[in-house]
């Protein structure tokens, strides 16, 4: 519906059919503090019971409300493309901070895994944010990016803002009082998804597949371990999450399953930058960037032979894994377990 | 001289942000002042002159701070040039939730942060409502999903305003947001410009000293709360 439609529906609509056809008018309603108003008429004739006390609160006179209505439900049941599909990003090299130059081209598809790695302030974090507000040889790094092989302009850069990048990391935490059904309802209210029911069930499973310790859809958020919430939000930015590229910062040691969280996320056709000294995740990864004095200094391909020692890394790791659960269950530690 | 209005709700990262998006700016020392309007007290003084940022405070007291703002703000843009600023910044603080100190046509910038509750975008009302950038902070402590819905909420009482995630403590995010104030307006002065919104409307004996409560004392514009019964 255009603009001039929709107000006609609103002007000759009653409330009822308008809540029917957009459950998100209800939030509408509550905002401008009318849950009680009649539903049985029209939203123009119904705001005459209501005091014009009432809305002029919220500087606004019947009129007015019925446009924020409008511009409300426009803004809301648009389809949202708004960041439209990305199937490769482009870093084009800048400078390190002892000002020379980075000589990298780097394009990444959808679906690809990427370690970032390198001593504390050697620049990762530049190069994520960098990421983030697409830069274009305007920050100070003079690093560009490039979506699908273009250069954005300001307007995209404003646009894709705080949609283009998802972001996870050990710091996180749930702030809501919330369960993990009411939650994962919340969020994919938010995306104005259409199959609530289904994609908080998938979200749900995958989580609990990632989770070393499982729990149910009735648990309270701020109940969940440290795991237990990072395999949530990894299933729940894998699945719901609209933003095309993740970047994670350090998940190790977080009792989850390291290897299916990254396959879960690249299956996703996500692009996925890791910043981590894990050598199980980061072996794991398509390619490695180096990071060393504020610059990329090299990008390693993750080649067979690396690849096949992950095996040999796994095995170390489930030792210190079972050493790690015997401690969790009251049992003596001994040597023998080291063979 | 550019200006720009910050507001938002106490300890959101108001000052933060400001700090980190003059240091974005990169322009030279002392061009860019602020103006912090305030209550009774503040500790950002010390903030902004360790950063060498010209800085000028004023504490409303007993008056309402809406009102001790919209007197003040032209006096404020008058210290601004004579001072020479290339940009002036006046910070200041939303205490009641109607606290709007936006003016029309000139930036105006709302600093909310992800730990004060996933529904209090929907309950701050003006301070939200007529702001032309949102900035949200501390969104690196909640999970990526608190922070959707929480733009989303933001985007429910405000759907045309530009939303920007920053963080205070790294300055992620505030080189967008240097980008938005670079195209704020150059102004000479305020005169006849109008707010956004109405100020809180109080003429009543209470904000004249009074303190004893009952019928008898209340004079004034007034408005009662209507108790149903159980």
């Amino acid at each position: 519906m255009n603009t001039a439609d929709l107000m006609t529906y609103l002007k000759n609509t009653n409330l009822e059919k308008i809540l029917k056809d957009y459950p998100i008018a209800g939030d509408f309603l509550a905002n401008f503090r009318l849950e009680a108003i009649s539903k049985v008429l029209p939203l123009p004739q119904a705001l005459e019971e209501v005091g014009e006390e009432t809305l002029a609160e919220f500087g606004l006179d019947s009129y007015g409300l019925l446009q924020e209505f409008c511009i409300f439900l426009e803004n809301f049941t648009r389809v949202e493309e708004s960041t439209g599909r990305v199937s490769s990003l482009t870093i084009l090299g800048g400078f390190n901070k002892l000002k020379e130059p980075e000589n990298v081209e780097l394009t990444i598809a959808a679906g690809e895994v990427i370690s970032v790695v390198g001593p504390t302030g050697s620049g990762k974090s530049r190069l994520l944010s960098d990421i983030e507000c697409l830069a274009q040889r305007d920050t100070p790094t003079a690093r560009q990016i490039l979506i699908n092989g273009i250069a954005p302009d300001d307007l995209q850069r404003f646009e894709m803002g705080g949609k283009l990048v998802a972001q996870l990391s050990q710091n996180m935490n749930f702030v809501m009082d919330l369960t993990v059904r009411e939650f994962l309802e919340m969020h994919a209210k938010s995306r104005l998804a259409r199959n609530t029911a289904e994609i908080v069930e998938k979200c749900f499973l995958s989580a609990n597949e990632l989770s070393g310790e499982k729990f149910t859809i009735d648990t309270k958020l701020t109940q969940l371990s440290g795991g237990q919430s990072r395999a949530l939000m990894i299933a729940d930015t894998a699945n719901m999450s609209n933003s095309p590229v993740i970047l994670i910062d350090e998940i190790e040691n977080a009792g989850i399953d390291r290897r299916q969280a990254i396959e879960i996320l690249a299956k996703s056709e996500k692009i996925v930058f890791i910043s981590t000294h894990d050598p199980l995740l980061a072996l794991r990864a398509d390619k490695r960037i180096v990071m060393k004095n504020g610059g990329i200094s090299k990008v390693i391909r993750t080649s067979d032979v690396e690849r096949k020692s992950l095996a040999a890394i796994e095995k170390i790791d489930n030792t210190l894994q079972a050493i790690r659960n015997r401690l969790r269950s009251g049992e003596i530690i001994t040597e023998e377990l080291l063979k | 001289m550019k200006l720009v209005t910050v507001a938002g709700p106490p300890s959101s990262g108001k000052t933060s942000v400001i700090l980190k998006l003059i240091e974005c700016m990169d322009l030279e020392k002392g061009s860019i002042g602020v103006v912090k309007f305030d209550c009774l007290t503040s500790f950002d003084k010390l903030s902004y002159q360790e950063a060498g940022i010209p800085v000028q405070i004023g504490f409303s007291g007993r008056f309402c701070p809406d009102h001790y703002y919209v007197s003040n703000i032209e006096d404020a843009v008058q210290w601004g040039l004579s001072s020479g600023f290339e940009m002036l910044i006046t910070e200041s603080a939303g205490l009641c939730n109607r606290c709007s100190p936006y003016i029309n046509g000139i930036l105006a910038i709302c600093v909310i942060d992800n730990l004060s509750g996933i529904n209090t975008p929907r309950k701050i009302g003006p301070l939200l409502r007529f702001a032309d950038v949102v900035v949200i902070t501390k969104g690196d402590i909640v999970s990526q999903a608190e922070r959707e819905v929480f733009a989303f909420n933001v985007k429910q009482v405000n759907s045309s305003a530009r939303i920007i995630f920053v963080n205070g403590i790294t300055g992620q995010g505030t080189f967008m947001l240097s980008k938005y104030i670079r195209e704020a307006r150059d102004i000479l002065t305020l005169k006849d410009l109008k707010l956004r919104f109405t100020t809180p409307a109080a003429v009543c004996s209470y904000c004249t000293g009074e303190t004893r409560i009952g019928d008898k004392y209340q004079m004034g514009m007034l408005k009662k709360l209507e108790f149903k019964g159980v």
